[in-house]
């Protein structure tokens, strides 16, 4: 008691509130302080800059939504569909709620994608924010199983069978593969069971894992400062008085008033959406799902929803003859590293080794389980990323103009890689796929050699700020 | 006489003219081709009803709406004493839903299978590359043709061996289908059924127009009881966009006013 602040004599009734609150609980306030009035990020933060706050909003938009619709459905197979339906037709703004949930759910995709392709370009992965980019990368693997396990829940035949087809893919791991497929299944096959068990894990156990990992994203990522579209460390040129970084302006508010503007465009886009065309096409919600689960019918084409699709692309893309290439592959690379990897005495054969026997694996095991394992590293291989990055530079403004191009082409063949995942299979869009996943792997594994050659720009030591 | 000869002979042939135009015009990889459906209907409250009736007396016998209730029909201008006297044969109540009379067991002895819901049927058939679940229905309904190789002596281009007979054949009449041998265009040495048109063999008791007419009403009917609150989404979506529209540009001169002072 002796600690705490007295309010000033003549205090009004709110700043006497204001003392009370502070002395019990000062670390609310310093956490505004810290976080908002305090938190000094660059100012050159541009359009790509956006995607993260938006993101924030989709995440309590979910929730909201999502605790609505929870006062509603029932996650019971015999139930489920037309719980839904209950929802839309006689629930009042039900419709509305669960729009705004699909809606949300394709939102969240679009703006994570585009969040992530920030941090791409502008090296924010680097040192010393390799740890924000790691709880990142575990919030899109929470994110598509909540997406995932979300799908499931309106229990219409894409719901079913998108189910059906992916919990098999775990099967195809060995050895453990169909014990696995039954606990994640809770039953021989998709079901009841399956519903339940899944409702929970996407009402709670996810929401919770990924709240947590957001709080933990955040507070990683304040303690090391904002990267920004230049790449440059502002805290290296601070104010002698202050210690404010030069650069550097409070988030508060002057990013508020930003995110606020950004929030509303996007609103009108999700606005846009939602009240004229919430199908979207039929890929926001498949026509197919408006029919309700049949176990004994079998859609024509089971394809997973549009945020998967080059994913999907990417496991299809694995058939025998895509094996014998990797097996090849991966030979040639223990060739090379045996030959020009400057191991010592008798590591020098190491590489070869793990290729021999990691090539004899390939040929032993099922294609299915190595389009599986395709499938999981096209995720896991962004984990890895602060150290694949070997670029002295931070941000592609300052890249030898030729990584533009690179990124370009990134981003063009994850397009197309997702337009093959929507359409059936055929052998021009297998050949295509198989193109493009070799592509969208040979971009991270052969990094630490494309991201050191060429001609460098000179990194400036302020921001580039134009004078809004 | 000659005259009444000539005007007769061009009727008879602009009558299968429009027939073969009406009939889908090619076939595409996955089956013909939709007709598009006039959405303007969705707006027209007499349509709207008038499809509530055909409906409630042709589709209902076999098929449920289960996730639609009788009393939700007020909001196409019915009132429940309308509703009550005129749309329900089975004696529900006018706050339940629309439940078939048909018992599936019943149904699997005749028809082979349990007849779809048909709350939802407008937007579960939407083919992306074919057009809307209400084209599809449109063309469905118009596309039945006689084909006593089937048992229920009916066949349909637009769904080749349904089980669901002509339910309004003395609305439309009865036609057949036209077929030609052509040779296969990815294979010389063989040759392909195309279908060519449709040819009346009885008439109905309503003309092709007027058939076309009552099957969008139905149509229009469907795709709004698929999604009752469609049209107010809509109208809704406006306002929500012009205040949006305004919340932005406000958003934006104050975010210009804050943003002088950074230099």
């Amino acid at each position: 008691m002796a600690e705490f602040k007295e309010a000033p004599a003549g205090a009004s009734t709110g700043e006497k509130l204001t003392v009370w609150a502070q002395n019990r609980f000062p670390t609310a306030f310093d956490a505004y302080r810290v976080h908002m009035s305090e938190y000094y990020a660059p100012k050159n933060f541009n359009f790509w800059y956006f995607f993260g706050a938006l993101a924030m909003l989709v995440l309590v938009i979910q929730i909201v939504t999502g605790i609505f619709l929870v006062m509603h459905y029932k996650p019971d197979a015999a139930k489920a569909f037309e719980s839904v339906e209950y929802i839309m037709r006689d629930v009042p703004w039900g419709w509305l709620v669960r729009y705004m949930h699909s809606t949300g759910a394709s939102a969240f995709f679009v703006v994570v994608y585009l969040h992530m392709f920030r941090g791409m370009i502008y090296g924010s992965y680097k040192s010393p924010r390799e740890l924000v980019w790691i709880f990142g990368c575990a919030i899109f693997l929470c994110l598509m199983a909540e997406a995932f396990m979300g799908y499931l829940l309106p229990w219409g035949q894409m719901s079913y069978w998108g189910a059906q087809v992916i919990i098999n893919l775990f099967a195809a791991i060995p050895f453990i593969g169909p014990d696995l497929s039954l606990l994640i299944r809770g039953d021989y096959v998709v079901g009841d069971a399956t519903l339940n068990r899944f409702f929970s894990f996407h009402v709670i156990a996810v929401p919770l894992v990924l709240l947590g990992l957001v709080v933990a994203h955040l507070l990683a990522l304040h303690d090391v400062g904002s990267n920004n579209p230049d790449g440059i460390e502002i805290k290296a040129k601070r104010d002698p008085k202050t210690g404010i970084p030069l650069d550097g302006i409070p988030f508060h508010p002057y990013y508020t008033v930003h995110d606020i503007m950004g929030v509303g465009v996007f609103l009108m886009i999700f606005s846009a959406v939602l009240f004229f065309a919430p199908e979207g096409g039929g890929y926001f919600l498949e026509y197919n799902n408006f029919i309700p689960a049949d176990p004994l019918k079998t859609p024509a084409h089971i394809a997973p929803v549009w945020y998967f699709t080059p994913y999907y692309s990417m496991l299809r893309a694995v058939t025998d003859t895509m094996v014998t290439v990797f097996a090849v592959l991966v030979g040639a690379a223990g060739v090379l590293a045996t030959l020009f990897g400057g191991f010592k005495g008798l590591w020098k054969w190491a590489p070869l080794v793990v290729a021999v026997v990691a090539a004899a694996l390939l040929k032993t095991f099922d294609a299915k389980f190595w389009g599986v394992v395709v499938m999981g590293m096209a995720v896991m291989i962004l984990f890895p990323l602060p150290w694949l990055d070997r670029s002295p530079v931070r941000s592609i403004r300052y890249r030898p103009s030729w990584n533009r191009w690179l990124y370009g082409m990134f981003v063009l063949n994850f397009v197309v890689l997702g337009y093959y995942g929507v359409k059936p299979v055929t052998d021009l869009g297998t050949l295509i796929s198989q193109g493009g996943t070799l592509f969208y792997f040979g971009f991270f594994l052969l990094m630490p050699w494309w991201s050191r050659i060429g001609e460098f720009k000179a990194v400036p030591d302020r921001v580039v700020f134009h004078a809004h | 006489m000659k005259k009444l000869s000539v005007l007769l002979h061009s009727l008879l042939c602009s009558l299968l003219v429009s027939m073969a135009v009406l009939a889908p015009a090619h076939a595409s990889s996955e089956g013909p081709a939709w007709d598009k459906f006039d959405t303007k209907r969705l707006t027209d409250l007499a349509a709207l009803q008038n499809g509530a009736k055909l409906f409630a007396n042709y589709c209902m016998n076999c098929h449920a709406a289960a996730y639609m209730r009788y009393n939700r029909l007020r909001d196409i201008g019915l009132t429940e004493e309308q509703i009550r006297d005129n749309l329900i044969f089975t004696g529900a109540k006018v706050g339940e839903t629309m439940k078939a009379a048909l018992d599936p067991k019943d149904a699997k002895d005749w028809f082979g299978g349990v007849p779809p819901d048909l709350t939802l049927i407008a937007r579960s058939r939407s083919d992306a590359a074919k057009g809307s679940g209400a084209d599809y229905i449109y063309t469905y309904l118009r596309s039945y043709y006689r084909d006593d190789t089937k048992a229920t002596g009916w066949n349909n281009t637009a769904f080749p061996g349904v089980g669901m007979p002509h339910v309004l054949w003395q609305l439309q009449g009865q036609q057949r289908a036209l077929h030609a041998d052509e040779k296969d265009p990815h294979d010389a040495k063989k040759t392909v059924h195309v279908f060519k048109g449709f040819e009346a063999i009885t008439a109905g008791t309503l003309n092709q127009s007027e058939y076309n007419l009552a099957v969008a009403d139905l149509v229009a009917y469907l795709q709004w009881m698929s999604e009752p609150v469609q049209n107010d989404r809509v109208r809704l979506g406006v306002w929500v966009l012009l205040f949006l529209g305004g919340f932005t540009v406000i958003a934006w001169r104050l975010n210009a006013s804050f943003w002088k002072d950074i230099k």
